[in-house]
């Protein structure tokens, strides 16, 4: 191996290692605050990619009637549970945020399939419309259940990415897609190695969004409740926090990032209905080296995953997953010694 | 209960005219493919194919025939179960099918269980020493790459990197390449592999380009076929790169984009059949099925896949019109005897995507004349000279 084939290795795996960034945020995020690890993160990101190529296709993208399915869904489901609670003054209220709201970026979408219209805003609808995706889901699926164990959880977010992306096969089809670069051109770093502005861009997203992650949960209320129900819910509850709204505030986030993710890298590799999962998978290597709970142990966890499935890539393809996946050993391994046992039991929680 | 009772009185009433009038039996041909699940994409151009067979030939020596199509939903027991319908229940003279290998040796397997030919319309990874029931329209892989491989030699090539699937169609190109270069003085120098979900193949690209192969190999199939196209065209590698016939698909055109431009790989001559010189045997047929298929299905035929599905039916209706003059009546077993025996003698019919001759003990029948090496050009295949 020669000095340039290491540094095109290492702005590919830098590059891998700002998307599973971006997936591990997210997967920490939804993880800490409601206990779901969400296995349909990447779910959503492929559908933002395959609704950005049904766009430049021409196409209107066939996850708008998704959306608005999942949208009178949860409708329906907020509608019985208040009818049941003989709350019916909120009804009216209700059907306008679970049903109505969500279909905003279904109509944005509509238009921005109409010939003519600049790419960036194709861009723009594409993640705006997967945003609803995840709260919808959530609002369906996990709130009620929200109590259940996390094994429980784990297993229904499982059930519902084999739901997910079935739906994408159904609607995508099974063939990939491949996306117009959102940024062209090339950097030259000396050497004669050089990087594609698709690939800075991937970076400057991962580095500006942490940053912005940093700021939101430090400085503003919403940021602290998300906080605070991470680390104690019945005690986020007590000073009038509600969990049902961090959470959902949780999944709009991480739906947000899934956006994103999908449409950074569209360009740079073939999005199949089903490409999400593999993501979300080595995201979730990263976020387990943070313990899933910490931000900066997933950053430095996704930056490793990317850099060791570049080089692993390179000295043997074939073996390239097992490789980044087999890296957990060592990482349960250190993280059973080095930190005190915890309680296997689960906490107690009321809502 | 009044109905069946009217039914029966039907049955009867029919059993009684039969030898009397001596209707004369319908052939039924029972297809199974792939309508949904991830392999419907080629499944759904094969459906379209029998159709267009149907429609171009119905009849055969006065009889008409009946196609019953079912749908596996890219699941080899379900597979299995269609074929067991289609024999007990429908009394199918042959069967057909299927659009994935899996399936189709499951099909195989209940063709030689109840003594019922079959054409397979896909590679069957059978011995067909060991199931003579089947026969198959595709081309057998090693015919492929050998004429890749001559192709390497005319243009000069003398090292060869490989890059394919991690599964078993990256070993079949594989194996085959390893078969053909030696003997054409030709070095294979790497074995780098992917899966189907990869992102990237930026790694062993890297790796092909420092060895500075002459040209590159690849064994893939479909869109994730056309990673190592986009990643040599970045790396900006300069020697040719070279396909298979699982490339030939209008999609892998769609994401390989400008990176695939120049890219040989060989497929059955009915992909540029107006490309043809006008002396082709398979020219005419394919410019007929072109006509057909359009006209049954109003739209042009832009896979291989639809044009197996014909030359199948070609290859049934010429040794079905043989089998009637042996005598037996279709739907008994002693007329899918004949049938086989008349499929297994196939000399010289000419489909699509070649001419068929097949024998007992061989499952594939094609020769050289299925194969041409096909340039992509600007987003269109371009018959190579």
């Amino acid at each position: 191996m020669t000095w340039d084939i290491a540094a095109i290795l290492a702005t590919d795996g830098l590059a891998n290692g700002a998307v599973y960034l971006l997936a591990g945020l997210g997967l920490v995020l939804v993880f800490s605050v409601t206990r779901v690890v969400f296995v349909p993160f990447g779910d959503v990101a492929a559908f933002a990619a395959l609704s950005l190529a049904a766009f430049e296709a021409g196409r209107t993208p066939p996850t708008i009637g998704l959306v608005a399915t999942l949208a009178a869904l949860a409708a329906a489901t907020e509608v019985a549970s208040l009818a049941r609670r003989g709350e019916t003054k909120r009804i009216a209220r209700a059907v306008l945020l679970w049903g109505v709201l969500p279909l905003v970026p279904c109509a944005l979408a509509w238009l921005a399939a109409r010939p003519g219209v600049p790419a960036p805003l194709h861009v723009a609808s594409a993640v705006l419309l997967v945003v609803p995706i995840a709260p919808l889901v959530a609002r369906v699926v996990f709130q009620p259940i929200s109590d259940a164990s996390v094994l429980v959880l784990l297993i229904v977010a499982l059930a519902l990415h084999f739901l997910l992306s079935g739906l994408g096969l159904l609607f995508f089809g099974p063939e990939g897609s491949r996306t117009q670069p959102l940024a062209g051109g090339t950097l030259a770093l000396g050497g004669g190695v050089t990087v594609s502005g698709q690939v800075v861009l991937m970076v400057l997203a991962a580095l500006v969004l942490s940053a912005l992650f940093f700021l939101f949960f430090e400085r503003t209320v919403a940021g602290k409740a998300l906080r605070a129900t991470a680390v104690n819910r019945v005690g986020a509850r007590l000073v009038g926090i509600r969990p049902a709204r961090t959470a959902l505030l949780a999944y709009g986030a991480a739906s947000l990032l899934a956006g994103l993710i999908g449409v950074l890298i569209a360009p740079v590799t073939t999005m199949y209905y089903d490409s999400g999962f593999i993501i979300g998978l080595k995201a979730f290597v990263a976020a387990i080296v943070g313990g899933l709970t910490s931000y900066p142990g997933t950053a430095i966890g996704a930056l490793a995953v990317g850099l060791v499935e570049s080089f692993a890539s390179f000295w043997s393809g074939a073996m390239k997953d097992a490789i980044v996946f087999s890296l957990l050993i060592p990482v349960l391994l250190l993280r059973s010694f080095a930190l005190p046992h915890g309680d296997e039991a689960e906490e107690e929680i009321d809502t | 209960m009044k109905l069946t009772r009217r039914a029966a009185l039907v049955a009867a009433a029919a059993s009684l005219a039969l030898p009397a009038a001596a209707v004369a039996a319908d052939l039924k041909v029972g297809v199974n493919v792939a309508l949904s699940g991830p392999n419907s994409s080629l499944g759904i151009p094969y459906s379209k194919g029998m159709q267009a067979a149907l429609a171009y030939k119905g009849e055969i020596a006065g009889r008409k025939i009946q196609l019953i199509l079912l749908d596996d939903a890219s699941d080899p027991a379900a597979a299995a179960r269609n074929a067991r319908k289609l024999v007990d229940e429908d009394k199918v003279d042959v069967l057909m099918g299927s659009s994935g290998v899996p399936s189709s040796v499951a099909i195989a397997q209940v063709a030689k269980e109840t003594k019922t030919p079959m054409i397979g319309l896909s590679p069957i990874a059978i011995d067909g020493a060991d199931n003579n029931w089947v026969v198959t329209v595709a081309q057998p892989t090693q015919l492929m790459v050998d004429a890749v491989v001559d192709r390497m030699k005319a243009n000069g090539v003398k090292t060869v990197a490989y890059i394919g699937f991690s599964d078993s169609w990256g070993d079949l190109v594989y194996d085959a390449l390893m078969k053909a270069a030696p003997s054409r003085g030709i070095k294979v120098v790497s074995n780098e592999r992917y899966a189907r979900s990869d992102q990237s193949v930026t790694g062993q690209v890297l790796k092909i380009v420092a060895l500075h192969p002459d040209a590159v190999m690849t064994g893939g199939s479909g869109t994730p076929g056309a990673l190592p196209f986009l990643a040599l065209a970045e790396r900006g590698f300069k020697g040719g790169v070279y396909g298979q016939h699982g490339l030939i698909n209008p999609d892998f055109i769609r994401v390989a984009g400008a990176s695939g431009q120049g890219a040989l790989m060989p497929t059955g001559p009915v992909i540029v059949a107006e490309q043809l010189p006008d002396n082709y045997p398979t020219k005419k047929i394919a410019l007929d099925f072109r006509r057909e298929f359009q006209k049954v299905n109003g739209a042009p035929t832009t896979d291989a896949f639809s044009a197996y599905s014909f030359d199948a039916w070609m290859v049934f209706a010429d040794a079905a019109e043989r089998a009637l003059k042996k005598g037996a009546e279709p739907g008994t077993p002693a007329f899918r005897q004949a049938l086989r025996d008349a499929i297994m003698s196939t000399k010289e019919v000419v489909g699509t995507h070649g001419v068929y001759n097949f024998k007992d003990g061989n499952i594939y029948g094609v020769d050289q004349r299925a194969r041409v090496i096909v340039k992509l050009d600007n987003g269109a295949w371009k018959l190579a000279q």
